[in-house]
């Protein structure tokens, strides 16, 4: 039966090959280098809001004046926020520079248009309701699946690559008084300096929800298989679960 | 022939990162001269903070200057953060309403010189209308009214070997700026919030206001400025007392 499906998805030849490769060396380092620098920016995020646990919407904003919602957060000072900032900004750099290679790799190996992009009958109605539906239930995801992104995978993939990071960025950068004296714009777009610190806060809440998610599936696709994958770029024919 | 090209992509890797290391080197090296590597450029934090102010620096090259806005744009809450200095000569001086405050310059200058708060406030004014956020994340619009801090620096003549210009206050935060922060339009001495004499919980008699950095890096309650050429042998020597606490010398993020 196993056997079939992979026939549908005309996978075959992966399939039957003992080791087969599933991600470029790119993908790979670019990935466990984003994945450090997120931990970095989540922790360090984290250790920045803390300093000030409310928000706002406009250009200014502080105790003393309305907030659109405060978070259920002590106000720690003089810790956190410090080595915070440090932190993040580092890992910021590292971030943005890994993002520049995987994005720039990307576009000229072609392997958004080629495995990132969905693939023809992907985008149909039917297809896009059972992947979701399968997804929902956390059903085990078929086997093809070890060697190409499903479609489900693809749209938020590209939607985490080409919306929300580059959306981190704009709303960070609208929080620099250096940047946005050489480019206002960022800030200006942004709606003010608070506001872009709210969507900066909503898009970070979104990524952390994108990667937990990715962490679950992870999981119940084979967390050792998939990791392994994920290191060595080789997914072993053998032991792909029908 | 997979593990031709595996071990091919490895070297193409490994010459890669040489090629890079060597370059970091050189870098630093450019990086030094032109002003670029922050004073508190080492521990594992530096390389982000290096890259950081190097980039910004560049970017800023050309004397970029922060939005300025209007009246009506002006908070009508202006947070304090950090309240005035509670032990005398501080508290001695605001209650001889600063008659006998006096701010000194030295350092790498051809006049040292002393001034009083009345001396300053004949000095050409300006004002303006600008955003400061503190890096805790709360922020306002206020108007400062002050001197160009370029206008004293050029009054005692600033040598040529002066690179920082360290400020020197009556709580512990002593800071510094470089000298294209310290000349920069908006660079002020300020004396004046909002159309009155700055509170005293906002840094009376006179405070630094820095428009490209982040709040913290307007030192308040000044009494001292010096001009030098390193910081290296100043307090810690990593710029300023934010480090020591955890905080960047530099804040323009």
């Amino acid at each position: 039966m196993a056997t079939s499906t992979y026939l549908e998805a005309g996978a075959i030849r992966e399939a039957n090959r003992p080791d087969t490769a599933r991600f470029s060396l790119l993908v790979r380092v670019t990935h466990w280098l984003n994945t450090i620098s997120f931990v970095g920016l989540v922790v360090s995020g984290f250790g920045i809001l803390l300093a000030h646990p409310r928000f706002y919407w406009g250009e200014t904003g502080g105790l003393g004046t309305p907030s659109i919602f405060d978070l259920p957060l002590p106000f720690m000072l003089g810790g956190p926020s410090g080595w915070g900032r440090y932190m993040h900004f580092q890992a910021a750099w590292l971030c943005v520079l890994t993002g520049l290679l995987y994005a720039i790799s990307g576009l000229v190996s072609q392997h958004f248009r080629k495995n990132l992009w969905p693939a023809k009958g992907q985008l149909s109605w039917n297809s896009l309701k059972s992947d979701l539906w399968n997804h929902l239930r956390f059903r085990r995801p078929a086997a093809e699946e070890a060697h190409s992104y499903n479609v489900t995978q693809r749209l938020s993939y590209l939607v985490v690559v080409f919306f929300l990071f580059p959306l981190m960025i704009w709303t960070g950068m609208a929080m620099s008084p250096a940047v946005t004296s050489v480019f206002p714009f960022f800030v200006r777009s942004s709606g003010g300096y608070e506001t872009a610190r709210t969507i900066h806060f909503f898009a970070a809440n979104l990524l952390v929800l994108f990667v937990l998610v990715h962490v679950a599936m992870v999981c119940l696709a084979g967390f050792v298989q998939r990791t392994r994958a994920m290191i060595t770029g080789r997914v072993s024919g053998g032991r792909v679960r029908p | 022939m997979s593990g031709n090209v595996s071990r091919r992509k490895l070297i193409t890797t490994g010459l890669t990162a040489a090629a890079g290391v060597a370059g970091l080197g050189l870098a630093a090296k450019i990086a030094d001269h032109y002003g670029l590597i922050p004073p508190d450029w080492g521990g594992i934090w530096g390389p982000g903070e290096t890259l950081t102010y190097a980039t910004q620096r560049l970017l800023m090259a050309n004397g970029s200057v922060a939005r300025e806005f209007n009246r009506s744009d002006v908070s009508k809450v202006v947070p304090v953060s950090g309240p005035q200095p509670k032990t005398d000569p501080y508290q001695r001086l605001l209650a001889g309403g600063f008659a006998d405050w006096r701010l000194t310059i030295d350092g790498l200058v051809a006049r040292p010189s002393t001034f009083s708060l009345d001396e300053i406030k004949r000095m050409p004014a300006k004002s303006q209308i600008t955003h400061q956020a503190c890096e805790e994340g709360w922020s306002f619009i206020a108007e400062w009214t002050g001197v160009p801090l370029s206008y004293v620096m050029n009054l005692v003549g600033v040598s040529e070997k002066a690179k920082f210009v360290v400020f020197y206050p009556f709580d512990a935060s002593w800071d510094s700026l470089d000298l294209p922060d310290a000349y920069h339009a908006q660079t002020f001495l300020a004396y004046n919030l909002n159309g009155k004499d700055l509170p005293a919980d906002h840094g009376a008699p006179l405070r630094v206001r820095v428009a490209r950095q982040l709040g913290y890096k307007s030192v308040k309650y000044l009494h001292r400025l010096t001009l030098v050429d390193s910081l290296k042998h100043v307090g810690d020597g990593r710029g300023s007392a934010s480090p020591s606490y955890g905080y960047s010398w530099y804040a323009g993020i």
